[in-house]
């Protein structure tokens, strides 16, 4: 069963597999300038913050998300995956790309 | 003996975040060769035809990006003068001591002005390209995934653009090929040290020491098509292509390891020889220069680096 995504900056929902990445359900929204970067925690792009709900992650670039940032939510979209309905809110280059 | 002094880009470190995703990556799916270990838990790799031991090293770490790119010189006498070339320039320079890297002699670590960490060494321990060098066969069997013949170059953002522009041409005696200009201003260099469209290649960036791209040559147009083929059958991130560059004309695609560092693999691009003129392409027309039929640019591939 999917989960359901919530985008708090606009209100979107999207859903999202456990076994999917919250970027490439977010992709499918087919918004256009979503950073679609790597894909595999290492440019950065796809940064989001956490609000509620719990998840899996893989190993994200240090040089983009400290252990304090992912510790307290701060991630990478492209390395969370869910296991719950998830609320984020969306930083960064993602920010500009969500709110257009 | 024609060619002298720098040879080649003989290999590159790369940082990755899981290491058996990344040999999984590099040896399956491209089709790398894993020929070595050591202590620090570094994976080292070579493409079938390099005679030498490795051109890729993989580092384990919590950060992606390029740790260093080191390039052969052809003598030991020109390791030391361009030791000192370096020192001239300004820059300093470290003696990395032989068998840090298994198999690799002494090399001359420094700080490119675009903020990456660049070597220079001439000795590494040869196994050969799987070929007998008498009566050779054109090709070994066995090969996996893309077989890319060589690592072939690297594509760095970086800032300092000038002044790291000045030391490859003055200290390291590169030669520009292709360039994008605006009016005055240089974008993006396209550097050799030998005959080929480029050994490295700068783009002008507000940041320093950013990888956007290691690349490996294949044989072929079909080559750059059966790429797409795994990079589609294994759901390797792609960027894109297959398609055509402005720039040395390549024929390439674009996709991501499993750090998100990128890879190219192409084929068929230009050469120069010393005489050859510079080829210049302009800042109105970059989407061209870059995809040449799509001549659309894409925003990962300008924006996202490692
Ligand atoms: S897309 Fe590169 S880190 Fe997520
Ligand atoms: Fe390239």
């Amino acid at each position: 069963m999917p989960f359901q995504i919530t985008i708090l900056d606009t209100n979107e929902v999207y859903s999202c597999k456990e076994t999917q990445h919250l970027l490439s359900g977010m992709m499918q929204l087919g918004k256009k300038g979503i950073p679609v970067g790597c894909r595999s925690g290492g440019c950065g792009v796809c940064k989001v913050k956490i609000h509620q709900g719990a998840y899996a992650t893989k190993k994200m670039s240090r040089d983009h998300v400290s252990q304090d940032e992912e510790n307290s939510g701060t991630v990478l979209a492209c390395r969370v995956f869910p296991q719950t309905n998830i609320s984020l809110s969306v930083i960064g280059h993602l920010h500009k790309a969500v709110m257009r | 003996m024609a060619m002298t002094g720098i040879l080649r880009p003989g290999h590159i470190q790369l940082r990755v975040l899981d290491m058996d995703e990344s040999v999984n990556h590099y040896c399956n799916n491209i089709g790398l060769i894993e020929t070595d270990r050591d202590e620090q838990g570094r994976v080292y790799l070579k493409c079938w035809d390099e005679q030498d031991k490795f051109s890729v090293v993989l580092e384990p770490s919590d950060r992606s990006g390029m740790d260093h790119v080191a390039y052969k010189v052809a003598t030991e006498q020109d390791l030391w003068h361009y030791e000192s070339k370096i020192k001239k320039f300004g820059i300093d320079t470290k003696r990395v001591p032989a068998g840090e890297l298994k198999g690799c002699g002494e090399r001359v670590r420094f700080v490119v002005p675009a903020g990456h960490i660049f070597e220079l060494y001439a000795e590494k321990e040869q196994v050969g390209n799987g070929l007998s060098t008498t009566n050779p066969a054109p090709w070994p069997r066995g090969l996996k995934g893309m077989e890319p013949i060589r690592f072939d170059h690297c594509l760095l953002y970086g800032n300092n653009f000038e002044e790291n522009f000045k030391f490859f041409t003055e200290a390291l005696d590169f030669q520009l090929t292709e360039q994008i200009v605006d009016g005055e201003v240089q974008l993006a260099a396209f550097l050799t040290c030998s005959t080929k469209a480029h050994d490295v290649a700068f783009i002008r960036s507000e940041k320093s020491a950013q990888l956007h791209h290691a690349s490996f040559l294949l044989g072929s147009w079909e080559g750059v098509l059966k790429a797409g083929d795994i990079i589609s059958m294994e759901d390797i991130p792609l960027e894109t292509g297959p398609t055509r560059h402005g720039l040395t004309r390549g024929q390439t695609i674009y996709f991501f390891d499993p750090s998100g560092n990128r890879n190219e693999v192409f084929a068929e691009d230009s050469y120069v020889y010393p005489d050859s003129p510079v080829l210049t392409w302009t800042a109105d027309n970059i989407g061209q220069a870059i995809f040449y039929h799509s001549r659309t640019l894409v925003d990962s591939f300008m924006g996202v680096t490692s």
